[in-house]
C-alpha cells in the first residue's frame, strides 16, 4: 500500500525541491538550536525538579490528554457528517468549524468568556442552574484547549473520510449493513490512520496552547498554570528558567510525539 | 549558488526576527544602526509599560505636532517583557518603565543611564459597577467566596499588590494571577471575578466599567515609573527632547489627569 519509499524516477536529486526543502528544515529547527544553545545546562537539573515545573507539566499532559479526548468524541462524528452526509449550509458549517483555526488564540478566549464565562451567554445558566462555572478552573483549560485544537482533528478525519474508498462503505449496505454498523465495522477502521494522525495534531496543538489558555482559564500554579503559561511567566523574570520550560516541553511533545507516528502512523 | 542561498536565507530569519520582537518595533533594518552612520531620523521608538497607553500616546501625539515630519512609535507591553526586548537587542530610544526593577534590567546591561522617576501610582481595588461581592476594603478579599484576580508577581503590579497585601497583613488566594494589569482588569470588566488589584490609572482609563475603590495600605505599595533614554538609541536627540516633554508641565499635567501622582 505504502509504495512512497522507493524513489518514482531514478536519476538525479531535484534541487528544485531539495533545496527549499532544506531551507525550510534549518528555518523550522534553527530556533530549537537557539533554545539548545542558551539553555543553562549547569543548573538545568535543579531547575527540572522544582515541584512547580514538574506540576505544570503534569497539568499540560493531563489537560491536553483530556482536551484531544473530547475532540475525538465530538470531532469525529462532526467530520463523518461534513464528509457523508449532504444538507444546506454544509459549506458555512465547514467554514465555521475552521474559525478557531484562524481566531486569534486569546480572541478565541474572549469568545469563550462571553460564552461560558460566569456572565457569559451559556455560563450564566450553568451557574445558576448547576453551580458550575469554568474560568478558572483545570476543566476550564480542557475547554480552551479543546476549542482551539478540535479543527485539527476535524480536517484530518474528513480528509481521510472523503479519501477513503466509498466502495467497501458501499457492499456492506448492499449486504444489509446499518449506516451505524457500517461506520463502526468499515469506516472507522479504515480512516483509522487518519484519526490517529488528527488526534496527535489535536494533541500537540492543546499541549502547547497558551492564549486562550490564559485568557479563558487564568493563571494559577496547580489549577490552570500549564507548561506554556509557566513559561511566560518565567520570561518575565528569569528568562534562563523560562528556556529550561521550554526544552521540557519540547522534549517531552517529540518524545511523545515520535512514538506516536512510529507505531500508528505509516511511515518508513 | 550555494552563498547566494544561504544570503537569502541569512535575510529570512532577520526579518522573521524582527517581527518577532513586536508589532511596533518592526523598523526598518536601517533605524537599527548607530545613530553616527544614520541620517537626521524622523523616527522615534517608545517603549512604555502598558499602563501608559493612553497618556503616552497622548503625548505622542504632542511631539510630533511639535516636531513636524517625526513619527513617534509605541512599543507597549509588561514592563518585565519590553526590558528582555532591550536586553535582546530590540531597537527602541525610549524606555519607560512601571517598575524599577524592570528599569534595573536595562541600566545593569549597561543599555540606558541616569533613569528619571516621573510618576507614582496607586493601587486601587478594581470591582464591577454592580459589585457583586459588596466588597469595600482590602480586608473583605480575603473571603473564600470573593474570587479575586491578582497580576502575577513577575510583573510590576504584581509585586505591588504583595507588597499592599503584606503591609495589612492579609492573606488572598486568588483564583487567577494574571500576565499584566490590562489583563487583570478584563477579568473585572467582564465579570468574570469580583474584584481585582490594578493601578488607579487603568480604573480610570476603564471609563466606568469598573469602579475603583481606595485603601489606606496603597500607600505603603507605591509604584515608582522611571523613564531613560537608551545609550544605543538610533534617534538620541529626539529621545533626549521626548522625555523632556514627559518630565515637562504639560506632561505632568497629561499624566496627572489620568491618575498618575507627581513623584
Amino acid at each position: 500500500m505504502n509504495d512512497t519509499d522507493r524513489s518514482p524516477v531514478a536519476g538525479r536529486l531535484p534541487w528544485v525541491l531539495v533545496l527549499p526543502a532544506a531551507i525550510g528544515l534549518v528555518f523550522l529547527v534553527l530556533p530549537l538550536v537557539g533554545l539548545l544553545v542558551r539553555a543553562p545546562w549547569s543548573t538545568l537539573w535543579e531547575r527540572l525538579t522544582e515541584p512547580q515545573v514538574l506540576e505544570a507539566l503534569r497539568l499540560s499532559l493531563v489537560t491536553a490528554t483530556l482536551a484531544t479526548v473530547i475532540c475525538m468524541v465530538l470531532g469525529v462524528p462532526l467530520a463523518w457528517c461534513l464528509a457523508r452526509l449532504a444538507f444546506p449550509g454544509r459549506r458555512v458549517v465547514r467554514a465555521l468549524v475552521t474559525v478557531p483555526l484562524v481566531l486569534p488564540p486569546v480572541v478565541g478566549g474572549v469568545a469563550l468568556l462571553l460564552a461560558l464565562g460566569r456572565r457569559g451567554l451559556v455560563g450564566q445558566w450553568l451557574d445558576s442552574t448547576f453551580g458550575i462555572t469554568l474560568p478558572f478552573t483545570t476543566a476550564g483549560v480542557v475547554v480552551a484547549e479543546a476549542f482551539v485544537a478540535m479543527p485539527f482533528l476535524v480536517i484530518s478525519v474528513e480528509g481521510a473520510l472523503r479519501a477513503a474508498d466509498l466502495r467497501f462503505e458501499e457492499a456492506a449496505a448492499t449486504l444489509g449493513a446499518t449506516r451505524w454498523v457500517v461506520f463502526r465495522r468499515v469506516t472507522l477502521p479504515l480512516i483509522a490512520p487518519g484519526i490517529v494522525a488528527g488526534a496527535v495534531l489535536c494533541w500537540a496543538r492543546a499541549l502547547g496552547e497558551f492564549g486562550a489558555t490564559i485568557t479563558f482559564a487564568g493563571n494559577f500554579p496547580g489549577q490552570t498554570q500549564t507548561m506554556p503559561l509557566a513559561v511566560y511567566l518565567a520570561l518575565e523574570t528569569e528568562p534562563e528558567a523560562a528556556i529550561v520550560l521550554s526544552l521540557v516541553l519540547l522534549a517531552v511533545s517529540v518524545i511523545i510525539l515520535a512514538s506516536l507516528r512510529d507505531r500508528w502512523v505509516n511511515s518508513p | 549558488m550555494f552563498r547566494r542561498v544561504s544570503g537569502l536565507l541569512i535575510a529570512v530569519l532577520l526579518a522573521a526576527s524582527a517581527c518577532g520582537t513586536s508589532d511596533d518595533t518592526a523598523a526598518p533594518a536601517a533605524s537599527s544602526a548607530p545613530a553616527a552612520s544614520a541620517p537626521a531620523a524622523t523616527e522615534l521608538t517608545v517603549f512604555a509599560a502598558a499602563s501608559l497607553t493612553e497618556t503616552f500616546t497622548e503625548l505622542g501625539k504632542t511631539f510630533e505636532a511639535a516636531h513636524p515630519g517625526t513619527t513617534v512609535k509605541f512599543n507597549f507591553g509588561s514592563s518585565a517583557t519590553l526590558a528582555t526586548q532591550i536586553t535582546q537587542g530590540a531597537p527602541a530610544d525610549v524606555f519607560a518603565a512601571a517598575s524599577p526593577a524592570t528599569m534595573k534590567t536595562v541600566t545593569d546591561a549597561g543599555l540606558a543611564t541616569g533613569p528619571t522617576v516621573f510618576v507614582k501610582n496607586k493601587l486601587q481595588i478594581a470591582v464591577p459597577p454592580d459589585n457583586p461581592a459588596k466588597v469595600e476594603s482590602l480586608k473583605d478579599l480575603t473571603d473564600p467566596k470573593v474570587k479575586v484576580a491578582l497580576c502575577a508577581e513577575q510583573v510590576p503590579c504584581g509585586a505591588a499588590a504583595i507588597k499592599a497585601l503584606d503591609a495589612a497583613g492579609l492573606k488572598v488566594t486568588p483564583v487567577t494571577l494574571e500576565q499584566d494589569v490590562k489583563a487583570t482588569l478584563t477579568k473585572v470588566e467582564l465579570g468574570e471575578v469580583d474584584a481585582a488589584l490594578v493601578y488607579q490609572t487603568d480604573v480610570i482609563a476603564s471609563a466606568g466599567k469598573v469602579t475603583g475603590i481606595a485603601f489606606p495600605e496603597a500607600d505603603q505599595a507605591i509604584n515608582d515609573y522611571p523613564i531613560a533614554t537608551l545609550t544605543k538609541a538610533p534617534a538620541a536627540d529626539l529621545a533626549k527632547q521626548f522625555v523632556d516633554l514627559v518630565l515637562s508641565q504639560q506632561g505632568k499635567d497629561v499624566l496627572t489627569k489620568a491618575g498618575f501622582q507627581a513623584p
